[in-house]
């Protein structure tokens, strides 16, 4: 039976990492991911779940805890933020790689320097590159069903390749929300149990795991690891229509809002789309054709749905809150616009917004879109690379 | 205690045919270590000589289950296979008995490592931690550790015009392991064999933590004849370099007291990275090296209670 229950996003998450009951945690606390190791604690100390926890002394070795755990065919997680996971970024690598259907929670938050704990998405897209798949929540409510989700397709046979779950830091792991939670014995009944298919804890079959691979392998190894990435996108939609069965919820590669016949629109992850569906359902009461669309997967990138998606539209502003430095465009623009190559599709625009937890209110969300539908009328665009609700 | 016949009968879990090279005293010390060995095993490796030559894809000179994760997280990486062993076991999936030792080399340990040794160690994982010193990062071709002995000629701490060899000490690292307050800790050496598996034995049933720190002669590092290995690691023993020791919940014991304490230039003098302080200007840093050997020997004994 599923229950409605305010829950912030990391008490969320604790609860379905609780759920899940994982045979080992390996956790440090970081800002603002603090909780959920914090929540994960009393459930240990209540002899609530059986998971073998280990309070490591950094995210490296959390990591590196979790690889090994996982290597040893133990079903393992943990949970990071910011500069925890540019401390893990090593290892990050290693768990991907070494194909371990590790399952990571990250709470979205700003990179050092300086130093900031706020919101941004500067950690996960500094990560992107490192062979996770990569979910984004808007709400409470994703962030859990995503997290549950994650499991299953992590640990599909065809995949094996470990999982992010993001979520906005303070905006969804400290904000309180309404959230449908499913009992105990549906999700362990949707997750199942774990059979790993390698064990160094089996001794008629011992493994090695992180061999050195010089030039005559190492290259199909990664190629592998690329074809693993290729299927996840279906194992991604199998392992949602069977969630949607469940709860009546329904996920894909992302989510569109009054798209359909619409002329200009954005796409924003995470708390942000949130935000531009009431900027859109005020716009449209006034007339304006708006839509959005907001990503969930970014990794696999789903870049021919994208394309198909968006190509009937006159403008696109893609909402970055990162920047990737190249004095260009954010890191989800340079996708979308590389994506829509081949399409002869809308005109894109790229916006960084955001940064540090900067705020994002319906006001700079209305901004964007006064500019596409001036863009799309004139047909006059000053500039691609723009910044959002920064004093210049 | 075994006799050595019956322990080379034993089919060995590191097999011929790894890469190190020729008269390294490493597998040597991995071939003692693991004759203690009565269980199934997981070992953990360090990159470094020993993780490079053993398991190049697709081979392996490992006959049991073996993970390398990283440099650094070689502790870190086995404290998650024991925590999976420990929960799975607890659920009834395992049956079997498991032990699990992880090997590093000196930079991997007591440099770039430590952190995640000693997390590891404080959070008391069932395993049993072996530092190979050699005294440098033998791999990537001789750079200075914190376990590179002073005035030792290595690639980033040459002997210079100006700077004769590595200007600073090595660090104690055994003594800091002691200080974590582990179930078992103890220094050996590949030159007393039978000291080696009686103390690998002790560390794997101390039902804690455990870390043993070997000494493990390089050639290519040392620069002495290829064959010298173990003699060289005899000489460290015998001039109080290096002397065998254990340290059982907190008690200090001396394990190997040489008949006659040798001088310590006997260790210096056959090896080309000290061939420098030979040199007349040089001579009063190995009376210095001396007095701090004689030093340390001196505090060693009166912990263990022997003096
Ligand atoms: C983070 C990181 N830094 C540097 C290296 C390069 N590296 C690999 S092995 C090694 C030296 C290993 O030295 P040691 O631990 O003393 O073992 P040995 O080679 O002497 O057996 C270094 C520097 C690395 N792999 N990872
Ligand atoms: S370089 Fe030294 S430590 Fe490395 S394999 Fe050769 S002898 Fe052994």
């Amino acid at each position: 039976m599923a229950e409605k229950k305010a829950l912030t996003g990391n008490e969320a998450v604790a609860l379905a990492m609780k759920q899940i009951e994982p045979d080992v945690v390996a956790a440090y606390p970081i800002t603002p991911q603090t909780d959920i190791v914090q929540y994960f604690s009393n459930y240990v100390a209540d002899g609530k779940v059986k998971t073998e926890f280990v309070t490591v002394e950094s995210e490296h070795s959390a990591m590196s805890a979790t690889v090994g755990a996982a290597a040893g065919g133990a079903r393992a997680m943990t949970a990071t933020s910011s500069q925890g996971l540019a401390l893990m970024w090593e290892v990050v690598y290693i768990a991907a790689s070494s194909r371990l259907p590790i399952v990571m929670p990250v709470v979205n938050r700003a990179l050092s320097g300086p130093i900031n704990i706020h919101c941004d998405h500067g950690d996960t897209m500094g990560a992107r590159d490192s062979g996770w798949i990569q979910l984004y929540s808007e709400s409470v409510q994703e962030a859990y069903d995503n997290l549950i989700q994650a499991v299953r397709i992590a640990e599909h046979p065809d995949l094996q390749l470990p999982v992010m779950v993001c979520q906005d830091g303070f905006i969804t792991s400290h904000g309180l929300e309404n959230a449908e939670i499913l009992d105990d014995e549906t999700v362990k009944r949707f997750v199942g149990e774990y059979k790993p298919r390698f064990s160094l804890l089996n001794p008629a079959k011992p493994v090695t795991f992180g061999a050195l691979d010089l030039q005559d392998y190492y290259f199909e190894h990664k190629r592998s690891q690329s074809e693993a990435m290729k299927n996840a996108g279906k194992v991604i939609l199998q392992v949602a229509e069977e969630f949607k069965k469940l709860t009546g919820r329904e996920y894909g590669y992302f989510e569109k809002y009054m798209l359909d016949d619409a002329e200009v629109a954005v796409v924003a992850l995470n708390s942000t789309a949130g935000t531009a569906k009431m900027v859109v359902d005020e716009l449209r009461q006034a007339g304006s054709k708006v839509g959005l669309l907001k990503p969930r997967v970014f990794r696999p990138f789903p870049a021919k749905e994208l394309a198909e998606t968006l190509r009937g539209l006159k403008v696109v502003a893609v909402m970055d809150r990162a920047d990737s430095f190249n004095a260009y465009g954010g890191p989800l623009f340079n996708e979308i616009r590389s994506a829509m190559y081949d399409t002869p599709g809308p005109k894109i625009l790229s916006y960084i917004y955001g940064l540090g937890g900067r705020d994002i209110g319906p006001a700079d969300v209305t901004k964007v879109y006064d500019d596409l539908l001036e863009i799309k009328k004139t047909g006059r665009c000053d500039s691609i690379l723009n910044y959002l609700g920064v004093r210049e | 205690m075994a006799t050595l016949k019956e322990l080379v009968k034993k089919p060995g879990i590191l097999s011929p045919g790894h890469r190190l090279c020729a008269g390294c005293t490493a597998p040597t010390l991995v071939r003692q270590v693991l004759m203690a060995v009565d269980t199934p095993v997981v070992i953990g490796n360090a990159t470094g000589c020993l993780e490079v030559s053993t398991t190049i894809f697709p081979q392996t000179a490992w006959r049991c289950s073996w993970i390398h994760n990283a440099f650094e997280n070689a502790a870190a990486t086995a404290s998650g296979v024991e925590a999976a062993y420990k929960s799975l076991k607890r659920q009834g999936k395992i049956k079997d008995e498991f032990r699990f030792i992880t090997f590093g080399g000196d930079g991997g340990t007591y440099d770039i490592g430590l952190q995640s040794l000693s997390g590891a160690m404080e959070r008391g994982h069932h395993m049993l931690y072996v530092c190979y010193d050699n005294g440098a990062y033998m791999n990537t071709g001789i750079q200075r550790s914190s376990a590179t002995p002073r005035g030792a000629d290595t690639t980033t701490s040459p002997a210079g015009e100006k700077v004769p060899g590595k200007p600073a000490n090595r660090k104690d690292l055994t003594a800091i392991m002691a200080a974590h307050n582990i179930p078992y800790v103890a220094q050996v050496s590949p030159s007393h064999w039978n000291d080696v598996v009686t103390k690998v034995k002790k560390a794997l049933d101390c039902g804690g933590a455990a870390f043993i720190n070997a000494i493990a002669p390089c050639h290519r590092g040392w620069r002495y004849p290829i064959e010298d290995g173990i003699e060289m690691a005899r000489l460290a023993v015998d001039t109080c370099y290096w002397p065998l020791f254990e340290v059982v919940n907190g008690e200090w014991k001396l394990t190997y007291k040489p008949r006659e304490k040798k001088p310590l230039v006997e260790f210096l003098k056959p090896q080309g990275r000290f061939k420098h302080l030979f040199a007349p200007e040089n001579e009063h840093i190995i009376k210095e090296m001396q007095e701090q050997v004689d030093r340390n020997w001196e505090a060693l004994l009166k912990r263990c209670g022997e003096a």
